[in-house]
């Protein structure tokens, strides 16, 4: 048993590989969606082998909790799908990132920079008295 | 009689990763959403189904049978909603292209919604 053990964790290891490569690429939000799906099947898989492994029973009201928690994931993210454009779905490298918080952050600083200073606490102008 | 029910568990185990990597190979190689979502349904699910019986005959007790039928259920009911969500969400945000689908019946039924409606709103 310990071969067919070992042998289904190298088949479902390579699974889970691939479908990390896919998480990884998208292009889209719905592809990861699926992808995450088919992970939590192969996550069923590997508790399965737990299962068959050490002879344990209390594993097995996991495999129905993966088995209904990964759907809700996949109908939630196809609840609030969106058009995306063209290459924005996919995973920004670290040097975007820091240059998309640059522009953001100038933007922030030419905002503040632009707004007068009576709408921060300046004198009252044009107030009637009496 | 258990060496018989061991070595078929066995069988049913190595026949359900084996679908499992099916299923990734799929996942990773087709080469739009909506066949990825085939890759993502069919193999996965009975891959799980395989595993599951491989389980069941492996441990042999009675409520643990069970709930492997509701677990494999679960998975039977879950998987094709969770794909057509997916892949209807998809199809309306515009992320099938049109010329490569051989049967596209969503897009004539909205038409029609849309005529009706029309209609109604005329008449």
């Amino acid at each position: 048993m310990t071969v067919v053990l070992l042998v289904c964790g190298v088949l479902l290891t390579l699974a889970a590989a691939l479908v990390l490569v896919r998480l990884e690429r998208g292009p889209t939000m719905l592809d990861r969606a699926i992808a995450l799906d088919t992970f939590t099947a192969i996550l069923i898989g590997a508790f399965v082998l737990v299962a068959v492994a050490t002879r344990r029973t209390d594993v097995v009201p996991t495999l129905a909790v993966l088995a209904l928690v990964g759907f809700v994931g996949s109908v939630t993210i196809a609840r609030f799908a969106a058009v995306e454009p063209e290459g924005e779905g996919r995973i920004l490298s670290r040097e975007e990132v820091a240059e998309l918080e640059r522009d953001r952050l100038a933007m922030e600083d030419a905002e503040l920079a632009a707004s007068d200073e009576e709408h921060h606490g300046g004198p009252a102008q044009g107030e009637v008295l009496g | 009689m258990s060496t018989v029910l061991d070595v078929l568990a066995a069988a049913f185990l190595v026949a359900g990763s084996g679908l499992a990597l099916a299923a990734g190979v799929g996942l990773l190689r087709f080469r739009d959403l909506l066949a990825r979502s085939h890759a993502a349904t069919k193999p996965q699910v009975l891959g799980v189904l395989l595993m599951l019986v491989g389980l069941g005959l492996w441990l042999r007790s009675g409520p643990v049978t069970w709930v492997l039928v509701l677990v494999g259920l679960f998975q039977m009911v879950t998987a094709p909603v969770a794909a057509h969500l997916v892949t209807r969400a998809g199809y309306r945000t515009g992320k099938v292209a049109p010329g490569s689908l051989v049967v596209d019946e969503l897009t004539e039924d909205l038409r029609a919604a849309v005529h009706r409606e029309d209609d109604e709103r005329a008449g």
